[in-house]
């Protein structure tokens, strides 16, 4: 009776959220999979995304520069997250707190620092004009977006590097390095293998959130070709919501495949998109 | 070690202050130009607050409503999030797991998506299609797993199932637990979740752009209007805005996660 009362509590407190959750996801979801199928192509629309060139070249576009964010950022955070793990300075609170500060900038205001760095009035095309007397503009392009993006993941990617880092025990590193491992094996086979779970969760993330990021492209350019991008022209632009319906049900199933299998590499994975 | 560093260290340290410097620089560069008078001549020109005062002539409406739609969007998540999370932490079997694992697929999904699913189910709905809910309904979905999972997390650390039987002993009812129990014992973890939730709900552009309409533009979407079709300094000026409210949540987040890292080791 007691255990029966408790169940009826649970499934009480947990009903509200249920609700919202399956009137505002579950069924959308389904409808937009429906929408996808019901333009002139019928189904074939889905099929069509990968048969067509035009969807398929910015599907690979977008994978592509998703991936090359994530290497990179993954490099960089992974020196700079295990550094600042590993040593103690003056100022290392406020590096630390300036790194992760970014955290959770919206894409547009990440677009915009990239128009304040390699824009027309940026720094770049500044300090190139007075070096070589010609400024250089980058900000409007693929180098933009892959700049906005990696300055969106490195945050994250940082944060999850230096807790992952706070659980290597350096006894081990010694150990290998007292049986005459040089630096590069102890990052190879010790260093490496201890973070490679919170690697590959903050690169599951870094690459989700790029395939999807739309803020950042739209501040920069209505040109660039990814696939969010493609998605808001064909629905604002070209009306044509059956293929922005089977667009963006594709592009959700890929960025939710790259983290579940993420998850089931490493147990658990959080992500955010600003 | 601490008196010889090696090359490395200069190296690595040189790399992590460049990522600084890459992070920070464009902040500053902007906050400096939505002051200066004209930033092609340089700050040397003069600085001003006229495209600050014009920027909250021309958009306090905007961003009033994303306060607000930040604030609603905050008492659903604590209204919706706080019991889940309770039943998750209570349950923990594979349906559970299930439920968890749904709930975080706003956040997997991109925003621009789940809006248009929004749009193609209630967009014929007229009333609500062009009301702010239509919005909150989109940021509540986006930041709800934060919220759970912060709370949840604070949860299974606790021994909650002791805590809650030595009430009960007490004589005390559920709703005296949750309340006087419960909640108290994980307060980190909601304020955690409660910062994150209004951080992200303020600057959610990738679902809110689609969902908006021109009467219920947020300060996110005016940003973009800005850096789209407005000079330089009033683009920097609204982001200016923006940073003056954000900065200080995510200081907060910060101090928040190491007072419970803190809390961990002691």
């Amino acid at each position: 009776m007691i255990v029966l009362r408790e169940r009826q509590l649970l499934f009480a407190l947990m009903l509200p959220a249920a609700m919202v959750f399956a009137a505002f996801f579950l069924l959308p979801l389904a409808r937009l999979v429906v929408m996808g199928g019901s333009g002139p192509l019928g189904w074939a629309a889905y099929a069509d995304i990968f048969t067509g060139t035009h969807y398929l070249k910015s599907f690979a576009q977008t994978i592509a520069l998703s991936a090359a964010v994530t290497v990179f950022t993954l490099v960089v955070s992974g020196l700079a997250g295990v550094f600042l793990e590993r040593n103690r300075f003056t100022g290392h609170a406020l590096l630390t707190a300036m790194l992760t500060l970014p955290l959770a900038f919206p894409g547009v205001v990440i677009g915009f620092m990239v128009i304040m760095l390699a824009g027309r009035q940026g720094l770049v095309a500044d300090i190139s004009d007075a070096l070589v007397g010609e400024r250089l503009v980058f900000a409007y392009s693929m180098a933009g977006l892959f700049m906005g993006y990696v300055y969106f993941s490195i945050p994250r990617t940082i944060l999850t590097v230096m807790a992952a880092a706070e659980k290597l025990d350096p006894r081990l590193e010694e150990a290998a390095r007292s049986l005459g491992a040089g630096p590069l094996r102890v990052v190879r086979d010790v260093v490496l293998p201890a973070l490679k779970p919170a690697l590959v969760a903050a690169g599951a993330i870094c690459f989700a959130t790029s395939m999807g990021a739309f803020g950042t492209a739209f501040t920069l350019a209505t040109r660039i070709n990814v696939v969010p991008m493609v998605i808001y022209t064909e629905f604002t632009l070209q009306a044509n919501v059956a293929m922005a319906a089977a667009l963006s049900f594709v592009l959700g199933a890929i960025t939710w495949a790259a983290l579940a299998f993420a998850r089931t590499l490493t147990g658990s994975s959080v992500a955010a998109a600003g | 070690m601490r008196s010889r560093r090696s090359v490395w260290f200069w190296l690595q340290l040189a790399l992590t202050l460049a990522v600084c410097a890459f992070l920070i620089v464009p902040i500053g560069l902007s906050m400096l130009a939505g002051v200066t008078q004209n930033y092609f001549l340089g700050p040397s020109h003069g600085l001003t607050l006229q495209w600050v005062l014009k920027v909250w002539q021309d958009y306090s409406a905007p961003v009033l409503l994303s306060v607000q739609l930040a604030a609603l969007c905050l008492l659903c998540t604590l209204v919706l999030g706080i019991p889940a999370a309770y039943v998750l932490a209570k349950r923990q079997n594979a349906f559970t797991r299930a439920i968890e694992e749904l709930m975080v697929m706003p956040v997997a999904v991109p925003g621009i998506a789940t809006a248009l699913a929004l749009i193609v189910t209630y967009g014929s709905l007229g009333g609500f299609r062009t009301h702010w809910s239509f919005i909150l309904a989109g940021h509540v979905l986006f930041t709800l797993p934060f919220m759970v999972r912060s709370v949840l997390a604070v949860m299974m650390s606790m021994d909650l199932h002791t805590l809650e039987e030595a009430a009960r002993s007490l004589g005390a009812n559920f709703v005296q637990r949750f309340f006087g129990v419960v909640l108290p014992n994980c307060r980190a973890g909601i304020v955690a979740g409660a910062l994150m939730v209004v951080t992200l709900s303020l600057g959610e552009f990738n679902m809110t752009l689609l969902l908006h309409t021109p009467l219920t533009q947020t300060l996110p979407v005016g940003l973009a209007d800005t850096y789209a079709s407005l000079r330089l300094e009033i683009g920097s000026a609204y982001t200016l805005v923006f940073f003056i409210i954000i900065v200080p949540l995510l200081v907060a987040m910060q101090w928040a996660s190491n007072a419970a890292s803190r809390a961990r080791s002691v």
